[in-house]
């Protein structure tokens, strides 16, 4: 019986496979599941996207998950964002994928990793960054500095707007990654209440039903949150690209 | 006092972030639920809205789940 809830977070080497000045890089089972996740999007996007006139059930499916991702892009950011469509898609169903397959059973969750969190918001805020400097020039800096403040205020403004741009990839990055971590916790100090339960024996195996109805539940809620956050960072991703079209606010 | 025990009463102390994220959620969902019986056309369009601050809200108490942890386990 496991009794450490951190364990489920170990990271096992599945095959060495090649040094560099020594460090190894090794397959993990961190990027066991993330393959396992990317097959999977490509092979729903495979089977769903069949490009018939008339669409069935399998591709409505397809169409409407496109259609979710290309709705929120057109309210949050405008139509002169789509060109980001690919990025936002591609984040949302990757952290949704890796999110729900680690709810399975002997599954790993990637994302409850911080590594690979700090990875995903390091790259959004770098394409913003990016993106916002090629299209405006040097001028993209004047969102630190929003027009019409007394002259003075300046001193204040841009500091705390300084900070609060630097802290939007820490809470992105920390933001999915405790959710996840928090959640697998719970889950799994409920199933270890209930073993110890069991094993005492006696009364306590009908005792043992509390905790049992308690890992339903949290499971549930671990369900909505998963599918919650992904649907989160995409939409903060879609909020930190407002950066680079509206500079002037 | 051994700083064992002090590690575990401030693990125990950042835990009680979560009770400002409670009631931050809770408080969104009363004032959503409020405005949504006042006028219920408007309530379907807000509905994004409600889950992004639901999130938010609810990372900052997990913010102190994380110190806890880290406070426990690094």
């Amino acid at each position: 019986m496991a009794t450490d809830p951190m364990k489920q977070f170990e990271i096992t080497e599945k095959a060495e496979l090649f040094q560099i000045a020594g460090h190894s890089i090794t397959f993990s089972n961190s990027a066991l599941w993330m393959i396992v996740s990317g097959i999977l999007i490509v092979g729903f996007f495979a089977l769903t996207l069949r490009g018939k006139l008339i669409p069935g059930r399998l591709q409505s499916m397809g169409e409407l998950s496109y259609q979710f991702i290309a709705d929120m892009i057109r309210d949050t950011t405008g139509p002169e964002a789509m060109k980001f469509l690919p990025f936002v898609f591609t984040l949302f169903f990757f952290i949704l994928a890796a999110n729900l397959i680690g709810m399975n059973p002997y599954a790993f969750t990637t994302t409850s990793h911080l590594a690979v969190t700090v990875a995903l918001a390091v790259m959004t805020i770098g394409i913003v960054i990016i993106a916002g400097i090629v299209k405006n020039g040097l001028s993209w800096f004047k969102i630190f500095a929003p027009s019409g403040l007394p002259f003075i205020m300046y001193f204040i403004i841009i500091p705390i707007e300084v900070i609060s741009f630097i802290a939007r990839p820490i809470t992105l990055a920390v933001r999915l990654f405790a959710n996840m971590v928090a959640g697998h916790v719970m889950l799994k100090l409920f199933a270890i209440f209930a073993a110890f339960l069991v094993t005492k024996g006696g009364a306590f195996i009908g005792a043992a039903i509390l905790p049992i109805l308690g890992v339903m539940g949290i499971a549930a809620l671990e369900f909505l949150v998963a599918a919650l956050q992904a649907f989160v960072f995409a939409i903060l991703t879609c909020i930190y690209l407002n950066d680079v079209y509206h500079v002037h606010h | 006092m051994e700083a064992e025990a002090a590690k575990y009463i401030g693990a125990g102390i950042a835990g009680l972030a979560l009770l400002g994220a409670g009631l931050g959620i809770g408080n969104i969902f009363s004032n959503y639920l409020s405005g949504a019986l006042r006028n219920p056309s408007a309530a379907d369009g807000q509905r994004t809205n409600l889950l992004l601050g639901f999130a938010l809200c609810e990372a900052t108490g997990l913010f102190g789940f994380v110190l806890a942890m880290i406070i426990l386990f690094v």
